[in-house]
């Protein structure tokens, strides 16, 4: 009897706990909403000179190259560096709690709508760089060269190359089987959605039952030690370990290898410009930044972390 | 009287003077902390059940709200289909995770049980004193690797390893995330179970000893029996650490959405794309809110299985 009523009293002071829990978790969307608005401010006080860099994972470690190397220039402005991928860095630059977001891909038109109505901003987009987008084998692997068709049937939702046999590759020294181990990347990597649209076809998706990384670097990685596998990622993640396939238009043209050359004259087929965004205009402190960047001793970074610079014309 | 008990705080010279106003102070306070302490215990007791009902509040409110729609909740749970981000044909089918999950957790299962209970018995009745506190000590640190240590040596050392000895050919599968599960959850099953072994009188063994049974007899017929309700606990911790882990199966399973038709198939798991996907989904969208309909599944599965483990343990009790 006792511990009914106990327990009746003590339920009713778990939900009145509940109904406050609620309310501060109410409370805390709009602290937190009060912080973000007050981190969109933050561009505009001259005062504050760290500056937020959050973005594509393609690109971390050259803004991380170029966040070192300014932050010897000016000792004054510390640069904060964190990738995750151009999916987040979009969705910092969206929330407005990125200064600079790095992206491999272009802006979406929704996302720079969402952007404006948010941050009452418009975003601006500055080009930084190239990047050649290579597809990585085993170094075991006999293939040479590949069509984006080939690689379309390979990744495609539908495609038809599941075995290397179907490539003509007949077999692979170290492969336990003659399945193609597709690598990919994560759903909101900025290169796993310009590999969606050039090689895949915009309309289409990908097959299911690919192995999808994190990191452009892991992507390389696990192709190293898969004798099986194919895997797109950036140029500038090239390591001994694995192979590079030259890679041709359509069946039957010439394939070329990414290089500098190559892809400043748009012979290789699947290189794509580098983006940084900043939300409007941006400040003085972030505008020097990126000048630099675009600059001869910015550029010159960029070709040492293995990506293209920027034409200089 | 009263009077004096109020300013005996702030003149201490005087305390020896009045010793009876001192007690019935010291009594008052005595009686005052004694209440406080109750409600800050109470209050921690109860604290469990709040955070856990206010964490599926927030997981539901975030992820109910896609049920309204023209969501169908039986494509969600029946369709492999996982394209969260297409541009064409957005599809949100988590049937390969949620096999994926219950794949990979239960092979890490079939090799932490027997490994787990096992060691629990080894240190509770066969171990010397020392070698057992030697080992306790060593399946503890066990315990206290971060789980993406147990993720990258599931990258660059199982995962060379497995396709050498097994001839596969890709090392990161359901085998290799269910192998790293399973040490992680081992540390625990021993601790629990050798607890619940050591709580055995050891008047079940004398008497079973006497009776003439051998050793194998007194741990089989008698102590696990015995002991039953612990170990099962001890099991399903295991099993609640390997549903939910995250890290480690994210980069050891191979993240693929796939049906597995061997151990040796890469698979993904529910946690594994909550953490790949949350960061990049912008809040309120479509993909978000099936996310967190993914976390109200997974807070499902492991409240089902502590329901059956309390059922379970309940029922062994009345028999």
């Amino acid at each position: 009897m006792i511990n009914a009523t106990l327990m009746l009293r003590w339920s009713g002071a778990a939900l009145l706990a509940l109904g406050l829990l609620g309310a501060s978790c109410k409370r805390k969307t709009e602290t937190t909403e009060a912080t973000v608005s007050s981190a969109t401010a933050a561009p505009t006080d001259k005062k504050k000179e760290s500056i937020q860099n959050i973005g594509s994972d393609t690109m971390v470690n050259l803004a991380q190259a170029w966040a070192e190397e300014y932050g010897k220039l000016a000792p004054n402005v510390s640069i904060e560096v964190s990738g995750g991928g151009s999916g987040v860095g979009i969705a910092a630059l969206i929330n407005g709690t990125a200064n600079i977001a790095n992206a491999s891909r272009k802006l979406e038109p929704e996302e720079l709508e969402k952007a404006k109505k948010q941050t009452g901003k418009e975003p601006q987009e500055f080009m930084v760089g190239y990047d050649g987008l290579a597809i990585y084998v085993s170094k075991s692997n006999p293939i040479e060269e590949i069509s984006l068709e080939d690689l379309s049937e390979i990744y495609r939702e539908g495609g038809k190359f599941n075995k290397w046999s179907d490539l003509g590759i007949k077999s692979i020294p170290g492969a336990k089987s003659d399945d193609i181990i597709r690598v990919s990347r994560q759903n909101n990597s900025g290169t796993y959605h310009y590999f969606r649209e050039v090689v895949i076809c915009k309309k289409a998706d990908y097959k299911s039952g690919s192995l999808d990384m994190n990191g452009s670097k892991d992507v390389v990685e696990l192709v190293a030690k898969t004798p099986g596998a194919i895997g797109y990622s950036g140029l500038g993640y090239a390591t001994g370990d694995v192979k590079i396939v030259k890679v041709s238009k359509k069946k039957g043209e010439p394939a070329v290898m990414p290089a500098i050359a190559s892809v400043l004259d748009k012979t290789y087929p699947i290189s794509r410009p580098l983006f940084m965004y900043t939300p409007g205009e941006p400040d003085p402190q972030v505008k020097a930044y990126l000048s630099w960047i675009m600059a001869e001793p910015g550029q010159k970074i960029v070709e040492k972390s293995g990506y293209v610079p920027l034409n200089k014309k | 009287m009263e009077h004096e008990v109020v300013t005996l705080g702030a003149q201490p010279t005087r305390r020896s003077m009045a010793p009876g106003g001192d007690a019935a102070r010291r009594r008052m306070v005595e009686s005052l902390t004694e209440h406080v302490l109750e409600w800050v215990i109470r209050l921690c007791g109860i604290s469990a059940i709040l955070f856990v009902f206010g964490i599926f509040f927030f997981v539901l409110r975030e992820g109910v709200g896609l049920l309204f729609g023209d969501f169908s909740l039986w494509k969600f749970l029946s369709s492999t289909e996982w394209y969260p981000t297409s541009r064409s044909n957005v599809r949100y089918g988590v049937l390969s995770l949620i096999v994926g999950t219950l794949s990979v957790t239960t092979t890490a299962m079939l090799i932490a049980v027997p490994f787990g209970l096992g060691a629990a018995i080894f240190v509770s009745e066969f171990c010397d004193k020392r070698a057992k506190e030697g080992l306790k000590i060593v399946i503890e640190l066990l315990a206290a690797i971060p789980s993406v240590v147990w993720g990258f040596i599931g990258i660059s050392v199982m995962n060379p390893l497995i396709q050498t000895v097994f001839h596969v050919p890709v090392g990161l599968n359901v085998l290799n995330g269910a192998l790293l599960l399973a040490l992680m959850s081992v540390p625990i099953m021993v601790s629990i179970g050798e607890d619940a072994l050591k709580a055995v009188p050891d008047s079940f063994r004398e008497a079973a000893v006497a009776l003439g049974a051998t050793r194998w007899q007194v741990i089989y017929r008698v102590l696990v029996p015995a002991a039953k309700n612990g170990l099962l606990a001890a099991v399903l911790l295991g099993v609640g650490r390997a549903v939910g882990e995250t890290m480690a199966v994210l980069m050891a399973t191979g993240h693929a959405v796939n049906i597995p038709h061997s151990v040796f198939d890469p698979v993904r798991t529910l946690t594994a794309t909550i953490a790949a996907e949350l960061g990049e989904a912008s809040v309120g969208s479509p993909h978000y809110q099936v996310l967190f309909l993914i976390g109200i599944l997974l807070f499902s599965i492991t409240f089902a299985v502590n329901l059956t483990a309390d059922l379970i343990v309940k029922g062994v009790r009345r028999k």
